[in-house]
């Protein structure tokens, strides 16, 4: 099976205020209004930890939920977040602009 | 001065809005009276505009002043449309064009829209509230149509300077904001003051039983906030700077609801 990866759109802007994570399209100007699971989906998603990682470390850890359905969850959060462009889904790692390639200098 | 001087003189108006001056140059004398008109006290006698609109006039044909705004940047232009004007602006080069007929709605339409790209850069915005002064400091009252907005400001007592029953002009400035008024009317049809104040509170207005006021949590207080922006673009970057401005000023700013009785009482909580 293979692994799911994902990563924060760079066309958006995000806040978060009082313990909510508040994010707008650039597309459209869209608000969105995320969840506690979204926003530790996507708090977490750096384009480099595999999704069941993120749920197995961050939401697993959080909430009483079963590794397998939350699994499951996630992938279908992630795709509706992908979906209106606010979040990247991908079957390899997704480089971030700026972040460290990994390898030596 | 020399006669072509007073020419151009003749046929240009400075129209300062928000302490940014545009000078509109025309050539139909008829457009310039009506321009002197609708944005008498708005008129300014600076030689520095940091805008500045050459003015087509065009027959009129089937212009829809209904039809949809769309706003587009191309090559370092800003392209403005609707039915009834199209219009240029280069922020570089200071200057753009508008193409319309003889009437104040089209180029109403144009100023509301530059200045609400200028503003996004400088952290500030136009938003959908009225807007007044009292003791030295300004309150913008904010909602949709009928929320009340027209009616506070038809309300307010004699102490109170209004800067607009419409669409509030705010700037940021240092680590606070200023109101200024504007000449974007609505229902009142009454211009604003050409004034500005620091921003002391942000109410979203309700008409309800009784006159309270109640703090809105900053979430909810950004959320409603930017629901009452005005922004035409569909440009990314601008759409994020007006986001973030958005959040700054609910951090900056107290927000309140206020629910309020149509009569004027509600002005004793206020100032």
């Amino acid at each position: 099976m293979s692994r799911l990866y994902v990563a924060r759109s760079p066309r958006v802007a995000a806040r978060s205020l009082d313990g909510e994570m508040m994010i707008m399209s650039g597309r459209d100007s869209t608000l969105f209004t995320l969840n506690r699971t979204a926003t530790i989906l996507w708090q977490a998603a750096d384009g480099i930890t595999p999704l069941d990682e993120i749920v197995r470390l961050r939401i697993c850890a959080e909430f009483d939920v079963e590794p397998a359905a939350a699994l499951a969850d996630a992938e279908q959060l992630s795709r509706d977040l992908a979906s209106h462009e606010i979040l990247q889904v991908s079957d390899k790692p997704i480089p971030q602009p700026g972040a460290p390639s990994g390898e030596a200098p | 001065m020399t006669q072509l001087a007073a020419e151009i003189e003749a046929v240009s108006i400075t129209i300062e809005i928000g302490g940014i001056p545009t000078r509109v140059h025309t050539t139909d004398p008829t457009f310039l009276r009506l321009l002197q008109q609708r944005y008498a006290g708005f008129v300014s006698s600076t030689e520095n505009a940091e805008i500045e609109f050459d003015v087509e006039i065009t027959q009129p044909d089937c212009a829809a002043p209904d039809a949809p705004v769309r706003v587009s940047h191309k090559h370092g232009c800003w392209i403005l449309e609707r039915g009834d004007f199209r219009a240029e602006w280069e922020p570089r080069a200071k200057h753009g064009w508008i193409r319309q007929t003889v009437n104040p709605y089209s180029i109403d339409a144009v100023l509301r829209i530059v200045h609400t790209l200028v503003l996004a850069r400088q952290g500030g915005f136009l938003l959908h509230s009225a807007s007044a002064i009292r003791n030295g400091k300004a309150f913008l009252f904010a909602g949709v149509s009928e929320a009340g907005k027209t009616t506070i400001s038809r309300l307010a007592p004699l102490d109170v300077t209004l800067l607009t029953d419409e669409i509030s002009y705010v700037r940021k400035q240092g680590n606070g904001y200023l109101a200024f008024g504007t000449p974007f009317t609505g229902e009142l049809a009454k211009l604003g003051e050409n004034l500005s104040a620091p921003v002391s509170a942000l109410y979203f207005l309700a008409k309800g039983p009784q006159n309270r006021i109640d703090p809105v949590p900053p979430a909810e207080a950004a959320r409603s906030l930017l629901a009452n922006v005005l922004f035409f673009a569909k440009d990314e970057d601008l759409v994020q700077a007006t986001f973030h401005s958005a959040f700054e000023f609910v951090t900056r700013v107290p927000v309140f609801r206020l629910t309020f009785v149509p009569d004027v009482r509600v002005w004793e909580l206020i100032g």
